[in-house]
């Protein structure tokens, strides 16, 4: 309704009365299109090598990841240091959703969704079990508890025995080491899904960049909506002061879940699409460190800054691989950049450097429709 | 100390033992202190505090450094849960209640150091306050529904209205956080207000102003109390505001109350001068 | 027997962690960072003794060396690692997180993660990748009743270097000048600068001592598990502070707590329960323990104040 009164005075019209905010959200998206289009048709034209090819699936999970772990970190105003563990539970949620519906729902695209959904769903119902204690504690020892509930779901995933056969998916939990694939139990035409920390092995590979870019577009109308209504404004006011928050009425707990609970169901939908992009995944690839490897990208884009998210993830992504010229060295000289970003945006004398070349730069006509977003925290 | 501007109101007493003005003795009292009190660790903080505050009344709530004026505050707004003694807010006990839950039975204050929330506009400021009664669900403003762009209209067009008190709708978009000190204390008062109170707790309003901006404010303190029909209790050290507008005033010492009365009553009482000024004045 | 034997482990396990989260905490108490570094310098710390020891044993002392003078070999390494990571400590504190003293605390958390990934990566290219096969530089063991059980030297070493350096720690920082200046830098920096304090200086000092007793830690983590590799000091940095949470961050005895108990329940539960969730039970314990008591077992509880 708003929107009709409005686009009758002209579009552009429309574009001059729209704020800061939402000019930089449907740049966001805007921006997230294109990128897809261009290297669609790079792709279809074939001038993308394979490797630049398979980085384009986990490119859109870990732009999710970032984007969902900034709704925590950020947006929440809480360090979270197992945002992996959401990924795991998404990953072999989705895995198992698309190995026994295999001969049930034969289309791949159908199944995707389901185990896409399923892996989201399951995500969110261990974010609402980890967010109801975490949530009560602060700051550092907040982050310490969630670090811990990432290796507590890592090792638990490690233990873990699945397998399907017409009667249905079996699980076991292999506590004492003993268990092996043979004791669930499972008839001639079964077979193992997940093997303990063998992991996943032999999935079919059904994830796709049109789902990766897809999955993006839902997680950044989600959090982008999310943060400009009611809820959000909640959310952020109890990051910027709770007892303030807590005096005009709001419920934190209730907020502080919410945030986190979508926060995981994202990353669960993203680690979904990340099991189902390879034929074998383990419990140990989702663990501290790629919780912290999100971290970074959400970090060095900007707390709360979702388009930052987006593109420090893509580049941080494609960084290593970019660094390979460098070879031996290229970890080395990533964790070099990675210091030097930090010191060169934090530090005040360096900061105010790099201030006054940016303001050079923003005097150009053309980057000055960007600015908006740029100085933004 | 100014004179009075306004006709000094003659209290009356409720049933207990408290007193409230004469225009609001038909109603009960918005708010009743009953033996009030709380300990931190061994240390009596807050003894023994009794006030009523009637349906319109500005009350104030004053006392040398230390006294125990805040913590009073804190017990109200249950950012501290009493020791003993009750709170019936409009006749209803508060007992148990969180911050929250007392923000939405009607109480809303400022603080003392300010607290916004300074990443966000003063619009959004405002807005939050509204957070209890202009609502949709989450998934609507997900999906940004009908109801999300109805009742986003509804909260902005309110929220600048309410800033309009303090003619401050041109900042709508500044940041919270880097506004000027008097703004901020003013905006911390709207966004009190956006919460639909029946009793609004100003701490401090007028520190760090000088004497015009304490004017200006004492008017628009008259003011909001008469456009919204509610009763107000602040705490203040600036004499000229307490004294012009306060109806009723309550004297804390030690954590405990000293004397209550009007500002001619408060003005002469022995105790209260010896509390500010110290005993050899009296010789 | 077999019970008492387990909790032997425990505890001289429990006492490294006790060491390296000595270093945690007191860096978290003065700058109010996670070190997440710290880890990595316990790997440095193993390599420089490592290589110390090899070269000594190889070149320097011949065919049959006499036991004293592996002993003095093995001293000296174990210094030459402490004084190696003092250096490390104070340079990385001087060059990633001193200019970021006034920003937030994410920032240097991302920055010491990418000193941690430096040092990782730098160990991997300086010695290689492949474990190094480390000799415990502590043989033998104690035999107790008549041979039922049996504790091993490194083990009690442990331990009593554990308690020798939470005593030393105690009295630095309650009695000593240095030491009332860390406290005060923990307590407020600008205060602690007002009156004369150095901070600069007292932070650095705290991540030289920090990083010393991370090299102690090293050597001897690599004589329990003799496989070095450069990301060895991860896993047990990270169970460290988890330790030093446990007890209450920013607390000294609480540090020594929480990384024997951390070390006893570890033990206890790959005996036990499970060794494949030995971990998972862990940080369970400490969820659990977190949520009774918010700041940790000895952590004070500081409430907001409205």
């Amino acid at each position: 309704m708003k929107q009709n009164k409005k686009s009758s005075g002209g579009l552009g019209q429309y574009f001059k009365q729209m704020k800061t905010a939402n000019k930089v959200d449907y740049a966001t998206y805007l921006g997230v299109i294109l990128a897809f289009v261009i290297v669609s048709v790079c792709q279809s034209q074939g001038m993308l090598n394979r490797s630049m090819t398979g980085m384009l699936v986990p490119i859109c999970c870990y732009v999710c990841m970032a984007v969902s772990l900034n709704l925590t970190v950020g947006i929440l105003g809480e360090l979270s240091l197992g945002h992996a563990g959401f990924m795991s539970v998404g990953a072999f949620t989705g895995i198992i959703a698309s190995m026994s519906l295999q001969s049930s729902i034969p289309n791949p695209v159908v199944r995707l969704v389901i185990s896409l959904v399923l892996g989201a769903l399951l995500a969110a119902v261990v974010g609402v079990i980890v967010g109801v204690p975490v949530l009560r504690l602060r700051g550092d020892y907040l982050a310490i508890v969630t670090l811990a509930f990432g290796e507590i779901i890592k090792e638990l995933i490690n233990c873990l025995l699945v397998g399907y056969d017409k009667n249905g998916l079996h699980i076991a939990l292999n506590i004492d080491g003993t268990k092996t694939v043979q004791s669930l139990g499972l008839r001639e035409d079964g077979f193992a899904i997940i093997k303990g920390a063998q992991g996943a092995a032999g999935n079919e590979r059904i994830a796709s960049f049109t789902a990766g870019f897809v999955l993006v577009m839902i997680t950044l109308i989600v959090v982008l909506n999310l943060v400009r209504s009611r809820a959000g404004r909640a959310i952020m006011g109890l990051r910027d002061n709770r007892i303030a928050a807590e005096s005009v009425g709001i419920n934190i707990t209730k907020y502080k879940l919410m945030a986190f609970v979508i926060s995981a169901a994202l990353a669960g939908a993203a680690g979904a699409l990340f099991g189902l992009n390879y034929s074998s995944i383990t419990a140990a690839q989702f663990d501290f460190n790629t919780s912290i490897l999100v971290l970074v990208y959400v970090v060095l884009g900007g707390l709360g800054n979702i388009w930052g998210s987006v593109v420090a993830a893509t580049v941080l992504y494609v960084l290593p691989e970019a660094l390979r010229e460098f070879s031996d060295y290229r970890m080395l000289v990533y964790a070099i950049v990675l210091i030097l970003v930090m010191l060169a945006t934090n530090n005040p004398v360096l900061r105010g450097y790099f201030g006054r070349l940016t303001e050079k730069f923003h005097r150009q006509p053309q980057a000055a429709a960007q600015k908006g977003g740029v100085g933004h925290e | 100390m100014s004179k009075p501007k306004r006709p000094e109101t003659k209290l009356v007493p409720v049933p207990s033992v408290n007193k409230i003005p004469e225009r609001d003795v038909d109603k009960s009292p918005i708010l009743e202190c009953q033996h009030l009190g709380i300990d931190f660790g061994g240390l009596t903080a807050v003894n023994e505090f009794n006030m009523a505050i009637g349906r319109t009344e500005i009350a104030g709530l004053i006392g040398p450094n230390g006294a125990g004026k805040t913590t009073v505050f804190n017990l109200l707004t249950k950012v501290y849960q009493p020791t003993r003694g009750t709170v019936l807010l409009d006749g209803v006990d508060t007992h148990n209640m969180s911050t929250a839950q007392v923000n939405r039975a009607g109480i809303a204050r400022t603080f003392q150091n300010i607290r916004l929330f300074d990443n966000l506009s003063v619009e959004d400021n405002v807005k939050i306050g509204m957070h209890n009664h202009i609502r949709y669900p989450m998934w609507s403003g997900v999906f940004r529904l009908p109801s999300y762009w109805k009742k986003e209209k509804l909260a902005h067009e309110s929220a600048l209205e309410l800033l309009s008190i303090f003619d401050m709708q041109d900042l709508a978009n500044a940041k919270a956080g880097s506004l000027p000190y008097g703004a901020q204390r003013r905006l911390e008062i709207v966004r009190a207000l956006a919460t639909n109170p029946s009793l609004l707790l100003l701490d401090e309003p007028a520190a760090g102003m000088n004497p015009s901006e304490t004017a200006d404010l004492m008017e628009n303190i008259v003011k909001i109390r008469d456009t919204f029909n509610i009763a107000i209790l602040l705490i203040e050290h600036d004499m000229s505001l307490v004294m012009g507008i306060c109806e009723g005033i309550c004297v804390l010492n030690f954590g405990q109350i000293i004397a209550k009365g009007t500002p001619t009553e408060i003005q002469n009482n022995p105790e209260v001068i010896k509390a500010y000024l110290g005993d050899q004045k009296e010789v | 027997m077999e019970f008492l034997l387990y909790l032997i482990n425990g505890i001289s396990m429990g006492s490294i962690y006790a060491i390296i989260a000595l270093g945690y905490t007191m860096v978290y108490g003065i700058a109010k960072m996670l070190n997440f570094a710290h880890g990595d310098v316990i790997m440095v710390g193993g390599y420089v003794s490592f290589y110390a020891t090899t070269y000594a044993t190889g070149q320097l002392l011949g065919d049959n060396p006499s036991e004293t003078a592996v002993g003095v070999a093995t001293l000296v390494s174990v210094l030459l690692a402490m004084i190696v990571c003092t250096v490390l400590g104070v340079i990385i504190e001087g060059l990633a997180y001193r200019p970021l003293r006034q920003a937030g605390s994410l920032a240097v958390l991302i920055t010491a993660i990418g000193v941690s990934y430096f040092l990782q990566n730098a160990a991997q290219l300086l010695f290689g990748a492949n474990p190094k096969n480390f000799t415990s530089v502590i043989g033998g063991q104690l035999s107790l009743f008549d041979g039922q059980l049996r504790i091993s030297n490194v083990a009690l070493l442990t331990v009593v270097a554990c308690v020798v350096i939470m005593i030393g720690l105690t009295l630095f920082t309650g009695r000593s000048k240095m030491g009332k200046a860390m406290r005060a830098c923990s307590e407020d920096k600008g205060a602690a600068q007002l009156m004369g304090i150095n901070v600069n200086r007292t932070i650095s000092l705290t991540f030289a001592i920090g990083s010393a007793l991370a090299a102690i830690a090293g050597v001897l983590l690599c004589s329990y598990s003799p496989v070095l590799q450069p990301t060895t000091g991860s896993m047990p940095g990270i169970k460290a502070f988890t330790a030093a949470v446990f007890g209450g961050i920013g607390s000294i005895p609480g540090a020594m707590l929480g990384g024997i108990l951390l070390g006893i329940i570890e033990a206890l539960a790959q005996a036990y329960i499970s060794t494949q969730l030995s971990n998972a039970i862990l940080f369970a314990v400490l969820i659990v323990v977190l949520l009774v008591k918010p700041s940790g077992l000895l952590g004070k509880y500081v409430p907001e104040k409205v």
